[in-house]
């Protein structure tokens, strides 16, 4: 009776006697969740487009991160002013960079490949990560750094709210997360449901033979994909650095985005988003009040139970393209 | 067969020119040249492995001839890449059907539309104005196409879920929606019963007279080449060994010991 109640109910009477509490955890689940969201984001492009899970995505937010941090460094080393000029430079050359990437990985890895099964190019995305962690070390060292934080005018500080008979307090970064996040949520999703490269990114995923034939480039498809993901990866990178260090440790953060596929559905841009909130608040809310029962630590792993519980109902995801197959 | 059809022109639209192809030491074609003359419809015909589909491979770019050139429209070429030459007006449907199977029949038949389409995309996203005006224009041409291919029930459903023989349609249709100069169809018929490819031969000459396509066509029925083509190509073991009216072809002894063996 006692664990009974302590599963129950006990969590629920804590959220009604301290529903401040409460907000701030759902809150905070919301932050998480975005930024899960940006990283999903960048697999779905990929996949979308390739119908190929890219491995290196992980390790894409990390390197433009490095870049970031490397390039504004080293600008400033060269005498350009400390400061917006360096900073914002050091965002437009990164953002160069990643076209570069993008550009590098069409006609090294993916041009030779047209046409080969999925797990082929699924494979060519581990040797990518691989070349990316060495690549990256070999020019901005292993040890991690700062992010630019303030030279990108990123807002710091916290917000309080009194509310609820207590505080409930939003770092002002967070706030900064979610609207990025949303607006570029918002923006892929139309490109992609609306536009002739939308449906020409559709058609390449569904077949490389079929699209050529009709006209479509699979290289300018390609490099416009990858660069969005690039562009992704640096937001991504920007966020989560803000937050903590800029480190290859990050790149393990990405693996958070798998449930959030699975939930999401990774063919879907708004899955990613609507995956990542439901994953992240729960891993919070979990975390919080459930968490003491199971000697917390619960943020680990309830995620993959979420996704495990969603494979065996609805495969597809949400918001996913429903599977057909005809035998 | 039908007067009207390839009319006063003997223009060539496309000619091959002693086009060789070879993977590794495997030679899938030799030395060979034809012909598509503007307004005809050509079919290319020959046993298993005669190399039928690689021809129409090298013509739309997706195998680079080692040998020999192709001139399409009075420009002379080696190779092009497959879309390239889509954008030169060279559209195709394949041996087993390659639709974008997650997307609608009215989708993948907008797909066919993609190079004709020009507004920026940044237009395309709000929807408005010129690019709005461009997507229902588009539609209306998508529409025609669904209608003159008797498909408008299918019009919603996802291609992975139709029976072939629609799909075999739907591809059709993709490829008439380019409005193409030249019309390759590998094997449109295959797999199908008889009703089905009436109805596809019925479609095969509309196309032909009515929206003026030429087309090389890669057919195994024999009934269905002779009644559908103007002339007719034989390959076999990748190299020409005929080419002429259906009634030559069929009088020409190496054709038909290539079809059913020489006496011994």
């Amino acid at each position: 009776m006692d664990l009974l109640y302590k599963i129950f109910l006990d969590p629920f009477v804590q959220m009604g006697a301290a529903p401040d509490l409460l907000v701030q955890t759902l809150w905070e689940g919301l932050v998480a969740g975005v930024l899960y969201a940006l990283i999903a984001l960048g697999y779905v492009l990929i996949y979308k487009a390739s119908g190929v899970f890219n491995f290196a995505q992980g390790i894409m937010v990390v390197f433009a991160a490095l870049t970031l941090v490397g390039v504004a460094a080293r600008l400033r080393q060269w005498g350009v002013a400390p400061g917006d000029v360096a900073a914002y430079g050091a965002l437009v050359l990164t953002a160069l960079v990643m076209l570069g990437l993008a550009w590098g990985v069409e006609r090294v890895m993916l041009r030779p490949l047209v046409n080969q099964p999925e797990i082929i190019l699924f494979m060519a995305t581990f040797g990518l990560t691989y070349f990316l962690i060495g690549f990256g070390e070999l020019l901005f060292g292993g040890e991690p750094k700062v992010m630019i934080t303030d030279d990108l005018h990123l807002p710091r500080g916290a917000l309080e709210f009194k509310m609820l008979g207590g505080f409930v307090s939003l770092q002002k970064i967070d706030v900064a997360a979610a609207v990025i996040a949303s607006i570029m949520v918002a923006a892929l999703a139309l490109f992609f449901q609306k536009t002739r490269i939308g449906r020409a990114l559709r058609a390449v995923a569904d077949s490389h033979k079929a699209a050529l034939s009709v006209g479509i480039s699979l290289e300018q498809i390609w490099v416009t994909v990858w660069f969005a993901a690039g562009i992704v990866a640096l937001a991504t990178g920007i966020m989560w650095g803000a937050r903590s260090d800029v480190s290859f440790a990050l790149q393990t953060l990405a693996l958070k985005a798998l449930p959030v596929l699975i939930l999401g559905g990774f063919t879907s841009i708004p899955g990613a988003i609507v995956g990542g909130v439901i994953i992240g608040v729960g891993e919070k809310l979990g975390e919080f009040y459930w968490g003491p029962l199971l000697g917390s630590g619960i943020e680990s792993w309830l995620a993959y139970v979420i996704a495990l519980v969603f494979l065996l109902f609805r495969p597809q995801g949400l918001f996913g393209e429903k599977i057909i197959e005809r035998i | 067969m039908t007067a009207g059809r390839g009319a006063g022109a003997h223009e060539a639209l496309l000619s091959v020119e002693g086009v060789s192809l070879a993977f590794g030491g495997v030679k899938a074609l030799t030395d060979v040249s034809f012909d598509v003359r503007k307004g005809e419809i050509r079919a290319i015909i020959g046993p298993n492995g005669a190399g039928k589909t690689s021809m129409l491979n090298v013509i739309n770019g997706f195998y680079r001839p080692q040998d020999g050139r192709i001139t399409f429209k009075g420009r002379t070429r080696s190779a092009m890449r497959p879309y390239e030459a889509a954008r030169g007006g060279i559209a195709r449907t394949f041996q087993n059907v390659a639709l974008f199977r997650g997307m609608s029949a009215l989708d993948n038949i907008m797909a066919g539309r993609t190079l004709k389409m020009h507004r920026g995309f940044f237009w395309q996203l709000i929807r408005f104005g010129p690019a709005l005006a461009e997507e229902v224009e588009h539609r209306r041409k998508v529409e025609e196409i669904i209608d003159f291919l008797e498909i408008p029930q299918i019009r919603k459903t996802p291609v992975g879920r139709l029976p072939y023989g629609l799909q075999k349609r739907v591809e059709l249709g993709r490829a008439l929606a380019m409005e193409p100069d030249l019309l390759l169809l590998d094997e449109p018929m295959a797999g199908m019963n008889l009703e089905e490819k009436e109805d596809m031969s019925r479609y095969i000459i509309d196309a032909n007279n009515h929206l003026g396509t030429t087309i090389a066509l890669i057919e195994h029925d024999m009934g269905v080449v002779m009644d559908l083509s103007d002339r007719v190509v034989v390959l076999e073991y990748g190299r020409k060994i005929a080419d002429g009216t259906p009634d030559e072809v069929k009088a020409d002894h190496k054709v038909v010991a290539a079809y059913l063996g020489v006496p011994h």
